[in-house]
């Protein structure tokens, strides 16, 4: 809302000292966040004065006319301008901008000579005064306006104009009236209501009207007003209020509407009554019904649709936008004005549907005083009476009924028990009443009745709120609960942290991408369609077409990070990421619709939980270029498959379980070099170096690769670790080769010598990997360190070596390995 | 050796004799002053200090002296000794210190070359900076909450107490789940997992949740349509908007510094009445580019104010969606944005540094404890 501060001060009387500033600030108090201070007219010096025409010569050797005029401005002789606009006659009114002066937009106004005279200053049109848009046509004023009088102020050309964030419960406020109630408030000042003017008296020769479908109309009022002059224009300081207020002027009657509006809040629409045609009707649209609206475009309606309607047919889309076919027009002469009150939300759908906002939708869908509109009628007509010399009141007709405002009983306290702020009763009661509350005391608790522009009010809460506004949020004091013990971070919290701890500790950079994911990125990563990560959630509205989807897993996300770090310039990338995917569930019920005012019941909380799709928190890994930099130590090691093997253990120890690696072709992973990961015998994820395929069709660099776990399926251990006892005796170690069939998993080697070794094996280290020459064909030997010890005594040379070679025949048996020499 | 006599005269014993006893000391004194390094020293202590020194020969003759005279001979052999013996410590000391000096120089490096042979990971800024709200809220007793990214309208919307017309149920204002019929929503908030909270716990309640939520904006520099809240939740007897003030404000304090100014604002949220709006002074200008065209500032639009988030006392509706009793019970809720909050916090001017995934941005950022 742009609210004058000129204009508040009709109807407030703000001391002369507050400034535009303090105003905002004390609004800011109130509730209304000030979006911007704008000082209308500041970039405008004058001279800039009101002349009346005393002469004028019409110079006719030009391809346009051009006039010669002599203006009088109050000085001893007359000036002469010349003038290219030809809507003015001599004895008119004009506003004179004379050398020196400068316009709106910074126009510097000098004297020169042109179409052969001397201009001596400029004859000013609205649009040259940011008054207007009408460009050609000089503004003429009225004629008591004082010859050499500033126009300045004649005009209002200077006014602060706040910028105010009205919102959506306050509907009031979005008009003159309300705001000047918030000032005389903030400032505790007289306030003068400017639909304080009686409303007109119903009578048989109003408009005949009646309402079909009052869930979407309680109150109809139809003020026909007559004998409008149509060759006047808006008065300068009409437009000039609708300008500063974001308003295009149009015309004298549609800008009294657009005033009143802004005045008191009330939308209204003005139809030309010789285009009407039998009763007015309000009612739903009929399905196929159509209407041309007045921005000329013909829409289909919707039966949800409230209209207007004549023995025409629609003629309006209720509280949106009128019908072309009735719209008053330069030649109109008889009007009928309606205001009427219609249901917000039903506004607000129509609005959505035909995507159609605007000032009046606005206030509508906000809640509009059902009060004010007779008020609002009479104050129109008024003003068509005065400045268009209409007659104000050929006939009124209200349909409807007011619905009745329910009383809120509350107890004094509560507004002090909820703020915390020890307010008297009087204070309580006198904030109620300063709102325009009618308050009956009964004992400790009171029956309110808020005002009927106060459609916000409608239990206790909404009546503490404005307690405590008024009397300033700046006197709650800060106060700090006593809170009960808590419990500290669940188990999944934690964990969660140390894993994103560990990753970043083992080098990996935490990115956080977004999940929107295109139609064919599963496919291109080389799921089947089968698989769960192919069971795609879709969006009904995502912000790119290109993205419809949301990912089902974290990797894509990850692909287009590391691109653009490597489109960047940086070559050794470790990215990570923990988060949620989202995969659809086959069979999902729809989400049931559940009432409010209560809690929902077991049944209803189960249904609902029931719709929701599974959404499992994952982490993922993609690293590229090298793994370890080289330096001054020499080169560095290229990360591969086995980093993102290492990070899915970093994975595992966070998250206090133990995964096991085994050979498996997967998704988007290089089917040779593809770990699956397994928490016993399910698998939780994958690693490994990524098919050249994907990393082509990601535009990755070759021998990217990449880990991603489904955290939720690996769990979030809560057992205390057990501790193991630390001996102190001294191990024995031992080495050992095994010549193995190169496709038996150094997995299972090593599984059957630490079964075979039994309890005396404290660890194992696999440190050389050998195949060539020495061997057979199809051989390859693995060698290891092996650490015995016993925990109760000093184990022998001989006890090691039997335990190591029961380790030998165990991997012999299960393996096929032979212990080399 | 020479057996004991008791009439022995022990000067008769030349090599116990104080003579001999100096000049074996001296001597030793003089090569172990003439040997250039330790492996010098140490092929000449033998002949000094060694078994057949002869200081160590001469001890050997005392039990050859009668015993009157025996005393006297091993005070004289001790010191003798005695002397020797730091006399080699003190040379053996230097010849070490000679020793350490040449070689330890020549193994001097350069301790200013890069010494980190991994590259260094980080967490993203945005996690760091909700731990760090999460261990606020922990410290003082609140537990921290979670709940699903997609949600149903009832706990999106309808428990919160948003009006079935509510704009923000909208296309343009939310992400919903294909087909809408499903009554399916990416959230817009973590309050629905207050609902859930409340739904599953009965008061004293004191929880914070914080999380991704997601609204259908461009990503810009103030922008995003991914982004992060952390949402608090107090539900216990005789709460009011103090309570709230006072603990946004330590919140304040904590995460932003002990002199943060706060502003509260009447607002309006279907969540709560009444609402408030804490701001923060502008962490830019603090506050001198109101009402000063010549120092702009594009923080605060020269407002000297910054929105942080949303607050308010609980709707009584929305205890009442929850089974809560409001006669009984008052509570009092707030939302922040962890994106923003962490702009604010470390001068961070374009969103898209957050959301793109450029490993320099949470590189720069990783000093955050």
């Amino acid at each position: 809302m742009r609210v004058s501060a000129s204009w508040l001060r009709d109807y407030v009387e703000l001391p002369a000292d507050v400034t535009a500033e303090h105003l905002g600030a004390r609004l800011i108090s109130l509730g209304f966040e000030l979006e911007g201070l704008h000082r209308a007219g500041g970039d405008v010096s004058g001279p800039l004065v009101v002349g009346q025409v005393l002469q004028i010569e019409e110079l006719t050797e030009f391809k346009k006319p051009i006039r010669y005029c002599q203006v009088d401005i109050g000085e001893p002789a007359p000036r002469g301008i010349v003038c290219g606009a030809v809507n003015f006659a001599v004895g008119d009114h004009v506003v004179v901008c004379l050398p020196g002066a400068v316009l709106p937009g910074g126009f510097e106004i000098s004297a020169r000579k042109t179409y052969g005279h001397v201009s001596d200053g400029m004859i000013c049109s609205a649009r040259e005064l940011a008054l207007g848009d009408e460009y050609g046509a000089i503004m003429v004023l009225p004629p008591s306006s004082k010859v050499g009088a500033d126009a300045i102020d004649v005009l209002g050309l200077r006014d602060d104009i706040l910028d105010l964030d009205v919102t959506p419960d306050r509907g009031y406020a979005d008009s003159m009236r309300g705001m000047a109630r918030e000032a005389s408030h903030a400032f505790d000042v007289e306030f003068r209501d400017p639909a304080g003017v009686s409303a007109p008296t119903p009578d048989e020769s109003g408009w005949p009207a009646s309402i079909q479908d009052v869930s979407g109309c309680d109150l109809l009022s139809l003020l026909t007003v007559t004998g409008l002059d149509s060759s006047t224009s808006s008065p300068p300081w009409l437009t000039g209020r609708l300008v500063h207020a974001g308003m295009r002027p149009i015309s004298l009657a549609v800008d009294v509407t657009n005033y009143v509006m802004l005045e008191t809040g009330q939308p209204m629409h003005a139809y030309d009554r010789a285009l009407l045609t039998g009763d007015i009707v309000i009612r739903r649209a009929r399905a196929g019904e159509r209407l041309t609206m007045l921005d000329g475009v013909d829409r289909p309606l919707d039966p949800d649709d409230m209209v207007v309607t004549d023995a025409s047919g629609p003629i309006g889309l209720a509280g949106v936008m009128g019908g072309a076919s009735t719209e008053i027009s330069g030649s109109t002469v008889d009007i009928v004005l309606e205001a009427a009150h219609w249901d917000p939300s039903s506004v607000s759908r129509s609005v959505r549907r035909h995507r159609l906002p605007s000032e009046a939708a606005r206030r509508f869908e906000r809640g509009v005083d059902p009060l004010v509109a007779g008020p609002a009628l009479a104050r129109a007509a008024g003003l068509l009476a005065e400045l268009g010399a209409a007659n104000p009141n050929a006939g009124y007709t209200v349909v409807g009924e007011p619905a009745e405002i329910a009383p809120i009983r509350m107890a004094i306290d509560l507004p002090a028990r909820i703020v915390g702020v020890d307010y008297t009763e009087d204070a309580v009661l006198g904030r109620l009443e300063q709102i325009g509350c009618a308050v009956r005391i009964d004992g400790r608790e009171g029956d309110v009745t808020p005002p009927s522009w106060r459609p916000d009010l409608l239990a206790p809460a909404d009546l503490v709120e404005e307690v405590a506004r008024l009397e300033g949020y700046d006197r709650i004091p800060a106060a700090l609960p006593v809170v009960p013990p808590g419990r500290g971070l669940s188990i999944s919290q934690r964990r969660r942290q140390t894993l994103a701890r560990s990753l970043a500790d083992d080098g990996l950079v935490e990115v956080l991408c977004y999940p929107f994911v295109g139609a064919d990125t599963v496919e291109r990563m080389g799921y089947a369609a089968g698989d769960p990560e192919a069971q795609s959630i879709r969006l009904a509205n995502p912000l790119a077409s290109t993205e419809p989807l949301l990912r089902t897993t974290l990797l894509p996300g990850l692909f287009g990070a590391l691109r653009r770090n490597v489109g960047r310039g940086l070559r050794d990338v470790a990215l990570f990421q923990i988060e949620c995917v989202y995969r659809r569930t086959a069979g999902l019920p729809p989400a049931p619709v559940v009432p409010v005012g209560r809690a929902p019941d077991a049944a209803e909380l189960a249904a609902l939980n029931a719709a929701l799709p599974a959404q499992p928190w994952h982490v993922a890994a993609v690293l590229a270029g090298d793994r370890e930099p080289r330096g001054w130590w020499g080169p560095g090691r290229r990360a591969d498959w086995s980093d993102t093997v290492a990070v899915a253990h970093v994975v595992a120890g966070a998250m206090g379980a133990r995964l096991s690696p085994r050979a498996a072709e997967h998704g988007p992973w290089h089917p040779g070099r593809c770990a699956a990961l397994l928490l016993g015998d399910v698998v939780v994820g994958h690693a490994g170096e990524l098919h050249p395929r994907v990393t082509a069709e990601f535009d990755l660099p070759a021998r990217t690769c990449a880990v991603e776990l489904d955290l939720d399926a690996i769990g979030y251990a809560d057992v205390p670790v057990q501790a193991s006892v630390i001996a102190s005796y001294p191990p024995v170690l031992l080495d050992v080769s095994l010549a193995v069939p190169d496709n038996v998993p150094a997995a299972a080697v090593q599984d059957a010598v630490r079964a075979g070794a039994g309890p005396l094996l404290e660890s194992i280290a696999l440190f050389d990997v050998y195949a060539g020459d020495r061997l057979a064909a199809g051989q390859r030997s693995l060698a290891y360190t092996l650490r015995f010890r016993a925990s109760d005594r000093t184990l022998t040379i001989e006890e090691a070596t039997a335990a190591r070679d029961a380790a030998v025949a165990r991997a012999s048996r299960d393996t096929g390995a032979v212990l080399r020499s | 050796m020479p057996a004991a006599n008791d009439p022995y005269d022990p000067k008769e014993v030349a090599a116990l004799a104080p003579d001999a006893l100096d000049a074996a000391v001296e001597a030793a004194r003089r090569a172990f002053a003439g040997a250039a390094d330790l492996e010098a020293l140490a092929a000449i202590r033998p002949a000094h200090l060694g078994d057949r020194s002869p200081v160590r020969l001469a001890k050997r003759e005392i039990g050859a002296l009668p015993p009157q005279a025996r005393a006297d001979a091993g005070k004289r052999v001790n010191v003798a000794l005695a002397a020797l013996t730091d006399v080699y410590a003190e040379r053996l000391r230097t010849l070490t210190r000679n020793r350490d000096e040449q070689v330890l120089d020549a193994e001097r490096v350069d301790v200013t070359l890069p010494a980190s042979r991994r590259a260094p990971g980080a967490l993203h800024p945005l996690t760091a900076i909700q731990r760090r709200m999460c261990e606020i809220f922990v410290a003082m007793g609140y537990d921290v909450a979670e709940g699903p990214h997609i949600e149903t309208t009832w706990f999106n919307f309808d428990a919160l107490n948003t009006p079935p017309d509510h704009p923000s149920r909208s296309l343009s204002d939310t992400f919903w789940i294909e087909p809408p019929d499903a009554g399916l929503v990416l959230r817009t908030e973590t309050s629905p997992v207050q609902i859930r909270t409340m739904l599953e716990r009965r008061p004293p309640i004191y929880i914070v949740c914080p999380g991704t939520v997601f609204r259908p904006d461009e990503l810009d520099a103030t922008h995003t349509p991914v982004f992060h809240q952390i949402e608090g939740l107090a539900v216990d007897e005789g709460l009011s908007m103090a309570h709230l003030r006072g603990t946004l404000e330590h919140f304040a304090r904590e995460l932003f510094g002990a002199d943060i100014a706060i502003r509260w604002r009447p607002h309006n949220f279907p969540f709560t009445e009444p609402s408030a709006e804490p701001d923060l002074r502008c962490f830019v200008c603090h506050g001198e580019s109101v009402g000063n065209p010549d120092r702009p500032c594009r923080t605060c639009k020269s407002e000297g104010w910054i929105e942080w988030g949303g607050s308010g006392m609980v709707n009584p509706r929305v205890l009442r969606n929850c089974g809560i009793d409001p006669t009984v019970y008052s509570g009092f809720a707030f939302g922040m944005g962890i994106d923003r909050s962490l702009m604010f916090r470390s001068g961070i001017e374009d969103m898209h540094d957050m959301f793109e995934g450029d490993v320099r941005f949470s590189l720069s950022l990783r000093g955050e404890p």
